[in-house]
């Protein structure tokens, strides 16, 4: 300990600084890719800047990717919705009103979560085809919104153990019951709850790619996640609408996580199941 | 009073009755028919058409593990696979909060930096990183081959994920699929270690500074000791994405030459999908899910009691 205060703080500055560069790395790549026009792009100029900034490839990749964005929206936000609607209600009787054998039902629901999706993949879309929800997007609402609720019934369930049980029983013997006294005691303090979970499921079902390429099998149908996976695989598209067409996919959610990230890191910690 | 509570728990299973139901069919079902998909023999288009059963044992599960080179090969890519993420995500995550946890001015940008990867999707990251990783050929490198060079670093130039070296039953292509899984999730480790280390009470650090540890001792005595539990569930959890690794491999590499980054999620999709041999397919996701289990079973009983005990 006999360096300077100084001095440590500068080493320590510069290692920070040699981090960020490696976590910004791929985005620079990104960006620097996704700027430069069509006659600019190539593999041996990709690391340098592109003399003048051109939107040619975001445009291209806005024609191609729309119809896929606009999917996504129509997809994550229902399931979200209902998702934490429903985990809302299961984790306040899994804290509050617990019966006989729920404390063996939770983790048996919890586990859900963990499974590889792979081992539900085959009957899944069976029974999507028999209630001909297949190849749709109310298909893919459907699957979001039930592999969604362990998760957002662990965060709902945790939250609201920090309430006090006596505020619960109190609203109970006024004679509120269970569902009056969530509504005028729980509901509304739970909106950071509600913040931590939609987050935390829009992010996930935004990013997801195994439901959708499985479920959704016309390109007019699918998210954003397989259309960027189609459109960066294709020979004949430009790396620079590819890269753009990847920082489009990954807006939404980095936007979210700018914005909200407090919340965002809330839910990654709620994640790993602590009570 | 008593016909109340009995009200009160209809009230309460009623309204949880839709989820158990739900997960009840959609998990516990549904891999129960996985299950016996996979002791069918519905491996052909014209089997699935017909729509008929035909019990064949452990047949599927026997060609896997015994006659077929691509599933074991998959298996010790897993293995090395997760070995090295666990590594890089663990130790990167540590030196990443511990940095974090001085409260150096503009700390909390820097977390910014090392955090946002975990908002964005595998295949976002798939794609960049294979672009970062395209080795191009020796007379005109590409992606971080050029950059090396350009560096005067050419020793450092590599096939990367199209590299056919290997240690033992270990594929060094898999090396560079880590780095892009490190990149995107050591912000979950360095997360919970952060939160472990603002927890540790700072009476208990400064104690061990009067006694004359040096920061060194005060690491490995003081703060690791209290962050191993939290580092073993964040384990736990990347360990378990490890085994499921799918979406990430598909968008960067695919299987890679000679089967170098295949691992069971791509042949599962594969096999199922578009060979359409359910049953082989249906074999592998069970074995997936039997990985899965034993990790994640004990440890969400034992959070269970950890959380009875309060």
């Amino acid at each position: 300990m006999n360096t300077s205060p100084r001095a440590n703080k500068i080493t320590l500055y510069i290692v920070m600084v040699v981090f960020a560069l490696f976590f910004l790395l791929p985005l620079y790549v990104l960006f620097a890719t996704a700027l430069k026009s069509f006659s600019e792009v190539s593999a041996s100029r990709m690391w340098n800047l592109p003399t003048i900034i051109s939107g040619e490839g975001f445009a291209k990749a806005l024609e191609k990717l729309l119809p896929n964005l606009l999917n996504s929206f129509y997809l994550v936000i229902p399931a979200t919705a209902f998702s934490a609607i429903l985990g809302s209600l299961n984790g306040y009787i899994f804290s509050k009103w617990k019966f006989k054998g729920s404390d063996i039902i939770f983790p048996i629901i919890l586990f859900g979560m963990f499974i590889p999706y792979q081992s539900i993949l085959p009957p899944l879309v069976r029974f999507l085809m028999s209630i001909k929800l297949y190849n749709s997007i109310p298909g893919l609402i459907l699957t979001h919104t039930v592999y969604g609720l362990p998760i957002t019934t662990l965060i709902f369930r945790t939250y609201y153990t920090e309430v006090p049980t006596e505020v619960v029983e109190a609203a109970s013997i006024d004679g509120a019951g269970i569902l009056g006294t969530y509504w005028r005691v729980l509901f509304p303090i739970s909106l950071p709850g509600f913040v931590v979970v939609i987050i935390w499921q829009f992010t996930n079902i935004w990013n997801e790619f195994l439901f959708a390429i499985v479920i959704t099998s016309s390109p007019a149908k699918q998210p954003i996640t397989v259309a960027l996976v189609n459109l960066a695989g294709s020979q004949i598209v430009e790396w620079n609408a590819q890269m753009a067409g990847a920082l489009l996919a990954a807006l939404p959610p980095v936007l979210i996580y700018i914005l909200l990230g407090r919340y965002f890191l809330r839910g990654l910690l709620a994640g790993s199941v602590k009570g | 009073m008593i016909k109340e509570r009995t009200k009160e728990k209809l009230i309460s299973i009623g309204l949880v009755s839709p989820t158990v139901l739900a997960i009840g069919i959609f998990v516990y079902g549904f891999i129960g028919w996985t299950i016996k998909l996979s002791f069918s023999d519905w491996n052909t288009f014209a089997k699935l058409l017909k729509g008929k059963f035909k019990f064949v044992g452990l047949s599927n599960y026997i060609k896997l593990l015994f006659q077929d080179p691509r599933f074991p090969s998959d298996l010790w890519n897993t293995l090395f696979f997760t070995i090295l993420f666990l590594l890089g995500c663990v130790t990167l995550g540590i030196i990443l909060a511990l940095l974090l946890d001085r409260g150096l001015k503009g700390s909390i940008i820097f977390q910014n930096i090392y955090l946002f990867p975990m908002a964005v999707a595998f295949v976002v990251t798939g794609t960049a990183w294979r672009w970062i990783f395209a080795p191009g050929i020796s007379a005109y490198p590409q992606g971080i081959n050029l950059l090396f060079s350009k560096l005067g670093l050419d020793a450092l130039r590599w096939r990367w994920f199209v590299s056919i070296e290997h240690i033992g039953p270990f594929n060094l292509a898999l090396i560079p699929v880590v780095i892009a899984a490190t990149w995107q999730l050591s912000g979950y480790t360095m997360a919970m270690c952060l939160a472990g280390l603002r927890g540790i009470p700072s009476q208990l650090i400064e104690a061990a500074q009067v006694d004359g540890a040096s920061g060194w001792q005060v690491f490995w005595g003081v703060k690791f000791p209290l962050l191993r539990p939290i580092i073993l569930s964040a384990m736990i959890i990347l360990g378990h994405i490890s085994l499921k690794i799918f979406d990430l491999v598909f968008s960067m590499t695919g299987s890679g030459p000679n089967l170098a980054v295949d691992v069971p999620a791509l042949y599962m999709f594969e096999t199922t999908f578009e060979r359409l041999r359910y049953a082989r397919g249906a074999a592998i996701a069970i074995i997936m899910l039997i990985m899965v289990s034993f990790i994640i079973i004990p440890y969400l009983i034992s959070s269970m009691k950890r959380e009875a005990k309060k």
